[in-house]
């Protein structure tokens, strides 16, 4: 399997991270994202018209879209279906549910990153606005879940891609001047999520130790 | 300009970093900020660059011809780099010899913004006790955390903070390391916000490679951070050496970030050094004695 990767995006960071969680090798082709804009190459064009990283393949199939990679990769890879519940339609579609919340989350608080750290010329102020309004649904959720004893935002015992697709730019939200001292249950997550058996981290999230 | 939002004569008169002439469209204006003001730059197709404060006659990527520049600013031109002032600059910038050696590969490792005062990023970047929380695996890994005793002082003669002997056990210092080796560093701040670290080449023992970090402060507590390497190696390709180097920034980062507060304090009193911190104090002492307020908490008087 070939990840067309860069280091410095949360987006290629949750496909990084899923698959090693799952212990599949890979090899990573870097794209040079910044400067070089090599995402919007007439070649990286071709391969995914949209001009968006990550972008795999896998057995000849090129697949496009982080959430959509890691559905693909969880129902081909995962053999013990946890992570992806395909035959319980509630919690299925809650995992849908939220990996729709990521691409909002990558629309609001990457989107401040990029603005901070890259110079994108965009609205940050509504850009924060938005990720402090996705981030309040979210620690919320989190929250309620704690009450009744749930770690993850789906319901049930075990972490699902929803987790995977949610993490990166709420922990990368500093970065775009998003700080997250009023989200305690958020916080409490992140760490959950860092205790997760094959986590790896990459430059601006850092491991954690093991539960005490 | 009229106004001016930064009333620091001392920062003002610097010459700043804009960028490295590598990501200039030739004939083409860009866009900064610097001190709080909005700034707009570009070169002509002869390598003449032009600064000038924004103006809404010349939006950003329109085209660039002399003609069209009003108020330009002071321009210099070194180290790869357009350099602008908005006050009186010195005639010369400092040196730095190794960037004209014919053997070296220049490579701008990129320009990244940081939420975060030119003076707190300086010190981490003079920082080796950090090497092997952050950079771990890379420019250092437990148990090999001590820093050596090292040798700083104040070059009056060219007015910079000088830190030599400094060693540190790295397991992949550079791109062209082939194992963990302890490596030989000098630092170097010959300017307020820049700072050069000198360190063992793999390639040539009796040589240095140089990584330097020029600051451009967009504010107070949010800079451009401009981060480049000289480096003796033949065969490591430029993408490949500034994605090393990128890797290692975005490591940095986060911890920048986390600073507080953001601007550096210059009260002894205000923060606890521990020895290794030596060059740090150096720095912060050689910035009062400039009398810098920007960006900084200056000690009460």
């Amino acid at each position: 399997m070939k990840l067309y990767d860069y280091e410095l995006s949360g987006n290629c960071f949750k496909i990084r991270l899923f698959l090693n969680i799952l212990g599949i090798e890979y090899e990573s082709q870097t794209v040079d994202f910044y400067p070089g804009l090599e995402h919007k190459s007439p070649e990286f064009l071709q391969l995914n018209p949209l001009g968006q990283l990550p972008v795999i393949e896998d057995e000849g199939k090129v697949l496009r879209d982080a959430q959509a990679i890691l559905t693909y990769l969880a129902v081909k890879y995962d053999a013990s279906g946890l992570w992806y519940p395909v035959s319980d339609p509630g919690r299925l579609g809650e995992v849908a549910q939220w990996l729709a919340f990521a691409d909002g989350i990558t629309g609001t608080a990457s989107a401040a990153r990029l603005h901070d750290g890259l110079f994108y010329e965009l609205d940050v102020e509504a850009a924060r606005a938005g990720a402090h309004r996705l981030f309040r649904i979210l620690d919320e959720h989190l929250w309620f879940a704690e009450r009744v004893g749930r770690d993850w935002l789906v319901p049930g015992d075990h972490p699902t891609i929803a987790d995977i697709a949610c993490f990166p730019y709420v922990a990368l939200s500093e970065e775009g001047g998003i700080y997250r001292q009023g989200y305690p249950a958020i916080r409490r997550w992140c760490d959950r999520v860092k205790r997760i058996q094959g986590f790896v981290g990459m430059s601006g999230i850092f491991t954690t130790s093991h539960a005490a | 300009m009229t106004e001016l939002k930064c009333t620091d004569p001392v920062i003002l008169n610097q010459w700043h970093p804009l960028s490295s002439i590598d990501e200039i469209t030739p004939g083409l204006i860009h866009s900064t900020m610097l001190l709080e003001e909005n700034i707009s730059y570009g070169m002509d197709t002869d390598g003449n660059a032009y600064a000038w404060p924004f103006d809404n006659q010349l939006p950003t990527r329109s085209r660039l011809t002399s003609k069209t520049v009003r108020n330009p600013l002071p321009i210099h031109i070194a180290h790869g780099y357009v350099w602008t002032s908005l006050g009186e600059p010195p005639e010369t910038l400092f040196s730095f010899e190794e960037y004209y050696e014919a053997d070296r590969i220049n490579v701008p490792t990129g320009v990244f913004g940081v939420n975060v005062s030119a003076g707190r990023a300086v010190e981490n970047f003079l920082d080796m006790s950090h090497f092997p929380y952050v950079h771990t695996g890379i420019l250092g890994e437990e148990p090999h955390t001590e820093v050596k005793e090292y040798a700083v002082e104040v070059s009056e003669t060219r007015d910079e903070v000088l830190a030599t002997q400094c060693q540190f056990y790295q397991p992949k210092a550079a791109l062209a390391s082939e194992g963990g080796a302890m490596v030989d560093y000098t630092y170097r701040v010959p300017h307020v916000n820049c700072a050069l670290l000198y360190k063992s080449s793999p390639n040539d023992a009796s040589r240095s490679d140089v990584i330097y970090m020029f600051l451009q402060p967009m504010s107070q507590d949010w800079v451009r951070a401009h981060t480049g390497m000289c480096v003796i190696d033949e065969d490591n390709t430029y993408e490949s050496i500034r994605y090393f180097q990128q890797v290692i920034f975005g490591q940095d980062k986060p911890i920048l970030e986390n600073q507080y507060p953001k601007r550096l304090p210059l009260d002894p009193r205000s923060e606890t050094p521990i020895r290794a911190d030596k060059t740090a104090i150096a720095f912060r002492r050689w910035l009062s004695r400039k009398g810098l307020r920007y960006g900084v908490i200056p000690a009460a008087a």
